[in-house]
């Protein structure tokens, strides 16, 4: 069964039918050819096609196409204009965190989500206190990056470098 | 994947009647688990009815200073509350101890309490399953029972072809924290509008595991009401895994200790619904609370568990794994507020 949706997809404005069952993941690669998202496990499970998704970090795979009709998607691919590098993208290149590069669009769209949430105070997980308030730094020690990327599934297990590409993106002391 | 048609109603009125006409209907938030379960066959809806912008994204005081989490609120978005950190911190906890943040930036307050459980097999269309498919038995029993229940089964082997086994887990840590807190759940029927108590909400498997929740098919959470707790109440969830991050509880305990008051405690993982140990509570009633006074609590709570024997060693290991955390939980608890 058909519906119609309208996507805003790294600035570029789609409106297409699509079949009630597809997913955001398989409409961007499929019928956009945007296959910047990686479809890893298809089941939530491994974060490779992590996008933001109005603005958050979220799994394309696990979203149906019907249900976000309107919806502003940013993929690793439209992070930074053409020819330029998000600075998480130029803090993994620096840090060397990626081997085979498969989950490192996935791993950059939720690295740029974590940032953001650290600078409003969220708490996780590694948060000793949950009810203090939480400064970015605090939010991005090791232990809490590790912790707050746990979502994304490195098979090079990368993850080493991975956490100080985090913290110096987000221009906290590694 | 089977076709479907989707609905988005203008209001949640329209959405209970949209359900509640259509047998083969479901409610769609942040799905999740449905469209995981869409693609795996587990879910085979001819009507998927989507929610997510009809009810209330915000958290709101309430007039008897509890709060209310309205149902299209996000699991990352109440965990970052400030009056749910300050005020029911094993509610934060709780939510921060599930899934991913990717995750929690999808999942709602009305959907987490009604995942359905990640029994293996549940999961697997190609096994019986009392729980997917009524009256086909059950595939767990003697099977992979680690993550599987010891309270609130018949027997240590029930017999894995009657239509009422079942030994699946509610996989939910939120739904541990907001039963120890006795949150309140706000429902929308074709019937109209009721209040259930959290901990009534989800049932025990009876003579049909299929049905996880007392929800009426059409019946919609709207909102979940957290009670005001006295001052000085403290409240703290542990979970305990197999990794640190991303990965269901073997066992969770959620505990809420008000100043010289009754502690509540409340497991997860432990069984078909999260667990109320309303024995230990009742032990513990004026009770001093210390490793051995909660221990022998614990003991007596667990005195009808049925360990599942089963593939790798079973679940058995859940027993004194759950009475442990639960002294340890109280441990911190009380000498935090003696600190």
């Amino acid at each position: 069964m058909d519906a119609q949706v309208t996507l805003t997809v790294d600035g570029t404005r789609h409106q297409l039918p699509v079949d009630t069952r597809t997913t955001l993941l398989d409409l961007m690669r499929e019928r956009l050819g945007n296959t910047s998202p990686k479809k890893g496990c298809d089941h939530g499970q491994c974060g490779a096609c992590t996008v933001l998704l109005d603005g958050q970090r979220q799994l394309p795979c696990l979203a149906l196409a019907v249900a976000h009709d309107g919806a502003e998607i940013v993929t690793a691919d439209g992070l930074a204009p053409a020819g330029e590098l998000h600075p998480v993208q130029q803090a993994f290149l620096d840090a060397d965190a990626f081997q085979c590069g498969y989950c490192t669009p996935g791993q950059v769209c939720s690295a740029v989500g974590v940032i953001e949430e650290a600078g409003r105070g969220w708490p996780s997980h590694a948060t000793a206190d949950v009810t203090a308030e939480l400064s970015p730094e605090q939010a991005l020690t090791h232990d809490e990056v590790a912790e707050r990327m746990s979502g994304n599934l490195c098979r090079c297990a990368a993850y080493v470098n991975i956490v100080p590409a985090v913290q110096q993106a987000a221009g906290v002391q590694a | 994947m089977k076709p479907f048609a989707y609905a988005r109603p203008a209001d949640v009125a329209e959405a209970v009647r949209d359900v509640a006409a259509e047998p083969n209907a479901v409610f769609l938030a942040g799905g999740t688990n449905l469209v995981d379960h869409l693609k795996l066959g587990v879910a085979r809806p001819d009507l998927v009815v989507d929610v997510r912008t009809l009810t209330s994204a915000d958290v709101s005081d309430l007039p008897d200073g509890g709060l209310r989490l309205g149902a299209a609120s996000t699991n990352s978005e109440v965990a970052a509350d400030r009056r749910v950190r300050e005020r029911y911190p094993v509610l934060a906890q709780a939510l921060l101890a599930g899934a991913t943040g990717q995750l929690r930036n999808t999942a709602t307050t009305g959907g987490n309490p009604l995942q359905r459980t990640r029994c293996v097999y549940f999961a697997d269309v190609t096994t019986p399953c009392n729980k997917r498919e009524p009256g086909s038995g059950c595939s767990a029993v003697g099977g992979y029972t680690r993550y599987h229940a010891v309270l609130g089964t018949t027997a240590a082997l029930p017999d894995p072809t009657a239509p009422e086994t079942c030994i699946a887990t509610h996989p939910s840590d939120m739904a541990v924290a907001l039963a120890a807190l006795d949150a309140q759940v706000q429902v929308l029927g074709p019937a109209g509008e009721r209040t259930i108590p959290f901990t009534e909400l989800h049932r025990l498997p009876g003579d049909d595991p299929s049905r996880d929740t007392v929800l009426e098919h059409g019946e919609l959470i709207t909102a979940i009401d957290l009670p005001p707790l006295p001052a000085g109440t403290r409240s703290a969830y542990r979970k305990v895994r197999d990794r640190a991050s991303y990965a269901y509880a073997l066992v969770s305990v959620a505990a809420v200790l008000p100043p010289g008051g009754d502690v509540r405690i409340a497991l997860g993982s432990v069984a078909h619904r999260p667990w109320r140990a309303t024995r230990a509570e009742e032990l513990l009633r004026g009770a001093e609370l210390t490793d051995h006074s909660v221990r022998a609590a614990m003991d007596a709570e667990l005195a009808g568990a049925q360990p599942q024997p089963g593939l790798g060693g079973g679940n058995g290991f859940k027993i004194p794994l759950v009475n442990r955390t639960v002294v340890a939980t109280l441990r911190a608890l009380t000498s935090e507020a003696s600190a």
